[in-house]
């Protein structure tokens, strides 16, 4: 593929009701849409705000919409997503309410976390007490597989920006904190899970999923939030056949 | 219990309904398509569809069951489309859907009771 010499960069300035704003920025070798950011920021306009810690993909707070697709910009290679026209389009996060150019606001995200209970309740030590003993959690068993499949969750809201469901329900937890739930659904050690569990349920939890798996498809860390979405609701719809709950 | 966990607590009621009738509709499709494959064989009369139908308490209850999971399974599906697309959402909706769905199932079970008897 022929690189272009410089890219065009349209980059979404202001709130809501903002627009795009041009950019031409040289083309490097190994450039990252991160570098490209940082560029229109330090050269061209010391006045765009975006947000990022890292750099390197760990962080999880460098993440936009490029090119119509959420994304990591730190491990996002500008050659991967350009075409020969050298054209970028970067907006904030979709889903979130904009501060300002490309900082989105991701507080209704980690309210959502809060709101799907993904905060771990100890069983044998209420009130955040030292239990007497180790847990002992044998590492092959199915609930600790679970549980591992979906821990390494940084939040940086990737999958939440990319679900429809999200977009057509304000009020849907999303993927990432049903993740969550799951992870501690299957933490031996928990002693929340019936309130857990409720808490997931219905029109604004994992009920509503389509299972379209946008989440799984772009999530950066190759995490599977649709199937523990889908655990979920397998685990709910059991307990409530059988009046577990 | 309180007014949103009771809430939550019926879409999750709703939700198993249409996974339990989904699991109906699977075999009462297949054995409607089969039925309706082998009844058209050398042309359709009313005479063999009540010879089929008139007094056979398996085909009723067939009917009945297919019936009801049709009627219910559809409404609770256009529920969530309503929901989603035209923000249609809340118990009196619920309930108008959950009618909706008892509704249809009604006149398919008439006109199974209607064969039978």
């Amino acid at each position: 593929m022929a690189e272009a010499a410089s890219l065009k960069v349209s980059v979404w300035r202001g709130g809501e009701d903002g627009g795009f704003a041009r950019y031409d920025v040289p083309a490097r070798a190994n450039q990252t849409v991160l570098d490209v950011v940082t560029h229109i920021q330090r050269e061209l306009d010391p006045s765009l705000a975006y947000r990022f810690a890292c750099r390197v993909g760990m962080c999880g707070s460098c993440a936009m919409t490029v090119n119509g697709r959420a994304r990591w910009t730190c491990r996002t290679h500008v050659r991967k997503v350009v075409d020969a026209d050298g054209a970028l389009e970067l907006r904030p996060l979709a889903n979130l309410p904009v501060i300002r150019d490309l900082a989105a606001d991701l507080a209704p995200f980690f309210d959502k976390w809060q709101r799907a209970k993904g905060s771990f309740q100890p069983k044998d030590a209420p009130d955040g007490a030292v239990p007497e003993d180790f847990a002992v959690v044998p590492p092959g068993s199915k609930a600790r597989r679970e549980a591992d499949a979906g821990i390494e969750c940084i939040g940086c809201a990737v999958c939440y920006a990319s679900c429809d469901v999200v977009a057509w329900n304000p009020d849907y937890l999303g993927p990432a904190a049903m993740n969550r739930a799951w992870t501690l659904v299957n933490d031996v050690r928990d002693g929340a899970r019936g309130e857990r569990l409720e808490a997931v349920a219905g029109d604004a939890g994992c009920h509503s999923c389509h299972s379209t798996q946008s989440c799984t498809e772009r999530c950066p860390k190759n995490l599977d939030p649709s199937s523990a979405i889908a655990g979920l609701k397998r685990t709910l719809f059991w307990d409530t056949l059988l009046g577990r709950r | 219990m309180n007014r949103s966990r009771q809430a939550i607590r019926g879409q999750t009621h709703l939700w198993v309904v249409q996974r339990v009738t989904a699991m109906l509709l699977a075999v009462a499709v297949t054995v409607h398509l089969v039925t309706i494959i082998g009844a058209v064989r050398g042309g359709l009369s009313a005479t063999e569809i009540l010879g089929r139908l008139q007094g056979h308490e398996g085909w009723l209850i067939f009917y009945v069951v297919f019936a009801l999971a049709a009627g219910l399974h559809g409404a609770i599906g256009l529920r969530a489309i309503a929901a989603e697309t035209i923000g249609l959402r809340g118990r009196g909706a619920d309930l108008a859907w959950l009618a909706a769905g008892l509704a249809t199932a009604a006149f398919g079970i008439r006109a199974a009771i209607g064969l039978y008897a």
